[in-house]
């Protein structure tokens, strides 16, 4: 008994919840009609689209950063990244690998920016980098409007100013990675192998680099900063690499999400984007200061499971759609649980 | 000596540049004095109950009240009551108020909970709950409205039958404190009412400070260890404060609305913490220290800026969509300078601080 009790309080009663929320879903579904392959199949789609992105929060926990909800600026990089691909007219893997050396290159800028502000600021980083992402949002939608681009498929057709609010990657790398070793399963259901491959190497990439000297320096920054100092570690220096770190997966990881998706959305687009991502990796049992691949791997599977079965489910059990509501306040009910919880390190 | 020059310069910093922003964006716009002055005028009776609801919290240690989307969430209620009922004119207005303080203070009590739970951080947490709640918000209003709660007036609702319809229009109440008593000078409308209602708040908050509650709070707000050890209830105190800002919250959200005359019954109060926000930030307040002349200062400033910005977009690089975004931008970037600011600040007195134990090294070392 007191082993079930140790359990609940280490891995959370709000865990607990949502996932027998989400096998309830997923043992409702056939009854309502829904079929359980397709819901299968699109969890996995959505599970490869966002893990990088969940994947871009592991290193700025780890060191003590908070969550990253300074991620829009990883999301800014890989817009531009990709707007430059498409404008220099380069299709296919060019395209796509293009694409990601820019974003990969503005994100090291971005961040390390990034970084040194947060260095200034330690102990209010949250609140912090959620409104310099927003902030640069806004930044970049006036820049979206006056930066000089060409290429006709992105910016508005006639009289209009400025670059499309959504484009279309079709025709440059419109599911490059989705479709590469793409295993077809029944009519309509195609299983992405690449995009669900470059998400596991990106997480084993992580991992490895936790476990080298720099990623550990930076896990001890993260657990005990005063202990690190004091064992010879340059804090604000781990601090930067996984800020750095952070924002270059963000950036890489809209990539991924827009090839899967299809479109590039700009503007307001980044806005949404923290949010999800914050959850998800809370969801899948991280702390304030704690994440490991495990967490990342469960909360995005289980927060993009219950984004795709509650509008279908919900839907046919009860004609309304409560879907949205409940992904508010599952998400955000998630981040506040994490924030209120009493932190092994008290900071 | 140096030192505290610069020290000045970032206490005042926000205040500057503003100030120097405006008086470029102004020539820019190209809009008549006459017209600004009107519009200031409007937007600080509108506004500035909402920004004093802020100046407690800030006044208890617990920062910006990111929460006072809550009270802004009770008025709402309270007014689409009113508008079902459909009782018009000060009678709706204040039972509009007698309905929203009930829930303002049940929220208020939650968040001064939660926050409680999150000592420290009480900024980013107020404004994950503000999110939370809105998504309660939603199921009551979008959901239950016309469904488990009745509305009398199904002009509220939406055509399937039940939830409150995107937009409301306040038709009944609408402007109905600020015609009370209604000056006009010059061709400027003045609602004194509304003003003598904020000048009352602003009195009961000086007066406050100096009551023994408002004396706890601002001891909490110093040292909240020190404050426990004399006797001080701590954890109270601070629910205390958030409450009151909750409730002030509500009302401050009944005036703004009465004053605009339609309810966006799912963004009005969104965009209420923001703006409130930005408004006390750019009067030259911090997170640690706000005054009523902070919040003046704040709301005519921000509102300039807000007036001017989209017209001065325009002009000079012939877009009004940037200058919408700019003035975005300009609601974010504030909030996010003045945290920053703030947070340089101590960050830099700790080191300071440190290396003067160290035998005054006032450079180098501290990391």
């Amino acid at each position: 008994m007191s082993g079930v009790k140790a359990f609940v309080a280490d891995f959370g009663l709000p865990r607990i919840i949502i996932a027998v929320f989400l096998l309830a879903l997923f043992v409702i579904a056939p009854f309502v009609g829904v079929s359980l392959t397709s819901s299968f199949i699109n969890v996995t789609a959505r599970f490869g689209m966002n893990g990088i992105m969940v994947l871009a929060m592991v290193p700025m926990i780890q060191s003590g950063c908070g969550l990253n909800f300074g991620l829009p600026l990883g999301v800014i990089a890989g817009l531009l990244g990709a707007t430059l691909g498409i404008e220099f007219g380069l299709t296919g893997i060019a395209g796509f690998g293009v694409a990601t050396l820019i974003t990969l290159t503005l994100g090291a800028i971005f961040g390390f920016g990034y970084g040194k502000l947060l260095n200034r600021v330690k102990g209010d980083e949250m609140m912090i980098a959620t409104y310099v992402g927003f902030s640069s949002v806004m930044l970049m939608s006036m820049a979206w409007i006056v930066l000089p681009y060409k290429s006709p498929t992105m910016i508005w057709g006639f009289a209009g100013e400025g670059l499309r609010t959504t484009i279309s990657v079709e025709g440059f790398w419109d599911k490059i990675l989705s479709n590469f070793l793409a295993v077809r399963i029944g009519p309509e259901f195609v299983f992405p192998t690449g995009m669900v491959l470059v998400f596991a190497i990106c997480v084993a990439l992580v991992w490895f680099f936790l476990h080298l000297k720099t990623g550990t320096a930076m896990t001890a920054v993260g657990s005990n900063p005063v202990y690190a100092r004091a064992s010879g570690i340059d804090v604000n220096r781990m601090r930067l690499v996984s800020v750095v770190l952070s924002t270059m997966l963000g950036g890489f990881g809209i990539l991924v999400y827009q090839q899967s998706f299809g479109f590039i959305q700009l503007y307001e687009g980044p806005f949404s984007m923290a949010f999800p991502a914050v959850a998800a990796i809370l969801i899948g049992g991280a702390s304030v200061n704690k994440a490991n691949m495990v967490n990342v791997f469960v909360g995005t599977f289980l927060f993009q499971g219950i984004l795709t079965m509650t509008p279908s489910v919900i839907n046919s059990v009860i004609k309304a759609d409560f879907s949205e509501v409940i992904r508010v306040i599952i998400s955000n009910g998630m981040i506040l649980y994490a924030l209120t919880r009493k932190t092994k390190v008290a900071r | 000596m140096k030192n505290k020059f610069k020290l000045f310069l970032i206490d005042n910093a926000v205040v500057v540049v503003f100030v120097l922003l405006i008086a470029i964006a102004i020539p820019l716009a190209g809009m008549p004095g006459k017209y600004l002055l009107q519009e200031v005028l409007t937007r600080l009776g509108r506004n500035a109950f909402l920004v004093l609801a802020l100046l407690l919290p800030i006044m208890a240690g617990m920062g910006l009240n990111f929460g006072m989307v809550l009270g802004a969430m009770a008025g709402q209620i309270g007014l689409i009551f009113v508008s079902s009922w459909s009782i018009r004119g000060i009678p709706g207005l204040v039972l509009a108020v007698i309905l929203a303080t009930p829930i303002a203070v049940l929220l208020g009590y939650v968040c001064g909970s939660v926050l409680n739970k999150a000592k420290g951080r009480e900024m980013v947490t107020g404004y994950i709950l503000a999110f939370f709640m809105n998504g309660i918000y939603q199921l009551l209003v979008l959901y239950a409205m016309g469904s488990l709660i009745p509305i009398g007036n199904p002009e509220l609702l939406l055509s399937r039958g039940y939830g409150i319809r995107n937009v409301v229009d306040l038709i009944g109440v609408r402007q109905s404190l600020d015609k009370v008593l209604q000056l006009t000078v010059a061709g400027i409308k003045l609602p004194i009412a509304t003003y003598l209602v904020i000048a009352a708040m602003c009195a009961f908050i000086v007066w406050f400070k100096r009551t023994k509650l408002g004396q706890d709070m601002r001891a909490v707000g110093q040292e909240r260890a020190v404050s426990l050890a004399s006797g001080i209830p701590v954890e109270r105190t601070r629910i205390i404060a958030i409450i009151i800002s909750t409730v002030l919250a509500a009302v401050g959200q009944i005036i703004f609305l009465q004053n605009l005359g339609t309810l966006n019954t799912y963004n009005s109060h969104e965009q209420t913490g923001m703006f409130s926000i930005a408004a006390l930030l750019i009067g030259g307040a911090s997170v640690r220290k706000a005054s009523i002349p902070n919040v003046i200062v704040g709301v005519v400033l921000f509102h300039l800026m807000f007036i001017v910005s989209p017209m001065a977009g325009k002009n000079l690089i012939g877009s009004a969509q940037l200058g919408e975004f700019f003035r975005q931008f300009i609601s974010y970037g504030v909030i996010a300078l003045s945290l920053v600011l703030f947070a340089w600040k101590r960050q830099a007195n700790e080191d300071a601080s440190r290396a003067s134990l160290r035998g005054g090294a006032s450079k180098g070392g501290a990391a």
